[in-house]
């Protein structure tokens, strides 16, 4: 199994709080590896690590074997245009258009002509259940909407490898199993990696290749969804089950 | 002891604030001797920052060119030099009443409009998203904000310099009846060409300035709507104080030795 990512001995501190301790992940290329925990845990600090968008204070982060806490500004940059980021509150630019947001890696970052760029926008917002929005500003559409426009956004230069950060939270159920199809589909269509962090159990048993469940500062438990499912730890069973009784202190 | 502690951090403080605008300058410059510019988004900032600031700026020039002209008109008239007013407020317009005024006014609008914007794409992770597309914050939005400044700020101050000039002669003509000829004559005499471009050039620093502060408090932001509304405030404070500083070392090195 070829590794796409890997975090070795992660420590991250915001100020005095300690958010990951001596944490190591291995992303499996070309698999859905889906992240859960508590929140507040730092699962979406985990995301921010695997595209360099944050430094951990000591450890590695390896991307496609190559150590990135070290790389130059201008490398990082090549690199983050191979994955796909698509943020917990969607964070559109709220300057330009739904149409003009997802249109602006492949208008910055290819050679595209106007037309095609324009069908690809449209095709990729069709996809997540978004037809005719293009002229809209993000301020006009629900909360809803705007995750959409987020994942299509995140997507749409068909990037290698795409972290997603709770792709489905807050939408309606057959938008869910849209999404969840796709990133099903995207994966295959690519043979790519995508990381998902999610609290929504059902889309995960649905497309997890592997789950890691991060608690207090390290991954308490990582394997293959009947793996977990069937994890002795009483930890994992605790937060699959919702139970209020069990280690997790609430 | 605990005196000294402040002072330390305070000075730490600084340095570490003017080299991390420096940094986001060196990094300005590097995309526009790249010729990396986005056109289209610098025409758009410069024309908001125009339409922005030029009510005001005619408003404050012309209210200070008047009261200038007002307060020396009499005295001039008084012992009989009437004749110089204009020389004098022209002068003082065109080397430091037009920057500084047009300056301060587009730091108190336009600054802190900047630090606000980019101060609220911080707060809600747009400038993460321009990283994570692989998108350069300081090209997509600094460069432009750094131009459009440089070149409408100048602008500002020629508009600046000729409204105060005019109410001044305006004022100068209905309080001391010192003739439009007379004051335009005065005027010429007393302010070369090379006078205006000094003070142009004064301009160009300050809309750096402007530019950078602005930027830097902005991309700085942390903590929510509260760190926003610091980030502006912030910007506004550092560079007028900075604008005063600099006007001063610069017309000691432009006009020290006329
Ligand atoms: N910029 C920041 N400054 C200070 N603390 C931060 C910052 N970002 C995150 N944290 C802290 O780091 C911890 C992890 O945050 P993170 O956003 O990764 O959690 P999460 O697992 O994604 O939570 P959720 O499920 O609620 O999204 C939190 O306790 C949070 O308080
Ligand atoms: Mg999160």
């Amino acid at each position: 199994m070829a590794l796409w990512a890997r975090l070795d001995d992660v420590c991250v501190r915001y100020g005095p709080k300690i958010v990951m301790q001596n944490l190591s992940l291995d992303i499996v290329e070309g698999a859905i590896t889906c992240i859960i925990g508590l929140s507040g845990a730092g699962k979406s600090t985990i995301l921010r690590l695997l595209n360099g968008l944050k430094k951990p204070d000591t450890g590695r982060v390896f991307v496609r074997g190559k150590d990135i806490t070290e790389m130059r500004e201008r490398d990082l940059i090549d690199l983050r245009r191979t994955i796909g980021f698509a943020f917990q509150f969607s964070a559109l630019f709220d300057s330009l258009t739904i149409g003009e947001n997802v249109a602006l890696p492949l208008r910055e970052n290819t050679k595209m002509h106007d037309g095609e760029i324009r069908k690809l926008v449209s095709e990729t917002l069709d996809s997540v259940g978004l037809a005719h929005v293009e002229e809209r500003s993000p301020s006009e559409l629900s909360g809803g909407m705007v995750k959409r426009a987020g994942f299509a956004r995140a997507v749409v230069s068909n990037p290698a490898a795409v972290l997603y950060d709770e792709p489905t939270t807050g939408l309606d159920p057959i938008i869910t199993h849209v999404l969840t199809d796709l990133i099903v589909k995207l994966r295959e269509k690519l043979n790519g990696t995508a990381v998902v962090v999610s609290h929504d159990l059902e889309s995960i048993y649905i497309m997890a290749d592997y789950i890691a469940m991060l608690f207090e500062g390290a991954i308490v438990a990582y394997g293959t969804v009947d793996e977990i499912r069937r994890s002795p730890n009483p930890i994992v069973q605790q937060f699959l089950q919702g139970s209020e009784v069990g280690p997790i202190p609430i | 002891m605990k005196v000294f502690e402040e002072v330390g951090r305070g000075t730490i403080g600084a340095f570490a604030y003017a080299g991390g605008v420096a940094e986001l300058l060196g990094d300005a410059l590097r995309f526009i001797a790249g010729l990396r510019i986005r056109v289209r988004e610098t025409l758009d900032q410069a024309f908001l920052l125009g339409v922005q600031s030029l009510s005001i700026v005619i408003l404050t020039s012309l209210f200070t060119g008047m009261v200038f002209s007002l307060e020396s008109a009499n005295q001039a008239v008084s012992y009989g030099v009437g004749n110089l007013v204009g020389g004098l407020v022209a002068f003082t317009a065109a080397r430091e009443l037009g920057p500084m005024l047009s300056a301060v006014v587009v730091a108190g609008r336009t600054g802190a409009a900047i630090a606000a914007e980019l101060g609220s794409m911080v707060v809600t992770e747009q400038i993460e998203a321009l990283q994570s597309l692989g998108l350069s914050p300081t090209r997509m939005l600094v460069v432009p904000r750094l131009l459009a400044l440089v070149v409408m700020l100048p602008l500002l101050t020629v508009l600046a310099d000729i409204v105060s000039i005019v109410g001044g002669m305006w004022v100068a003509g209905v309080y001391a009846h010192i003739s439009q000829e007379s004051f335009i004559t005065s005027a010429r005499a007393a302010v070369p060409f090379d006078d205006v471009l000094k003070g142009l050039f004064k301009s160009v620093v300050f809309a750096v300035i402007i530019a950078m502060i602005g930027s830097y408090q902005g991309l700085q932001t942390r903590g929510g709507a509260a760190g926003v509304g610091k980030a502006t405030t912030g910007a506004v404070v550092t560079s007028i104080i900075l604008i005063f500083m600099f006007n001063f070392a610069l017309s000691y090195v432009l006009f020290g030795s006329s």
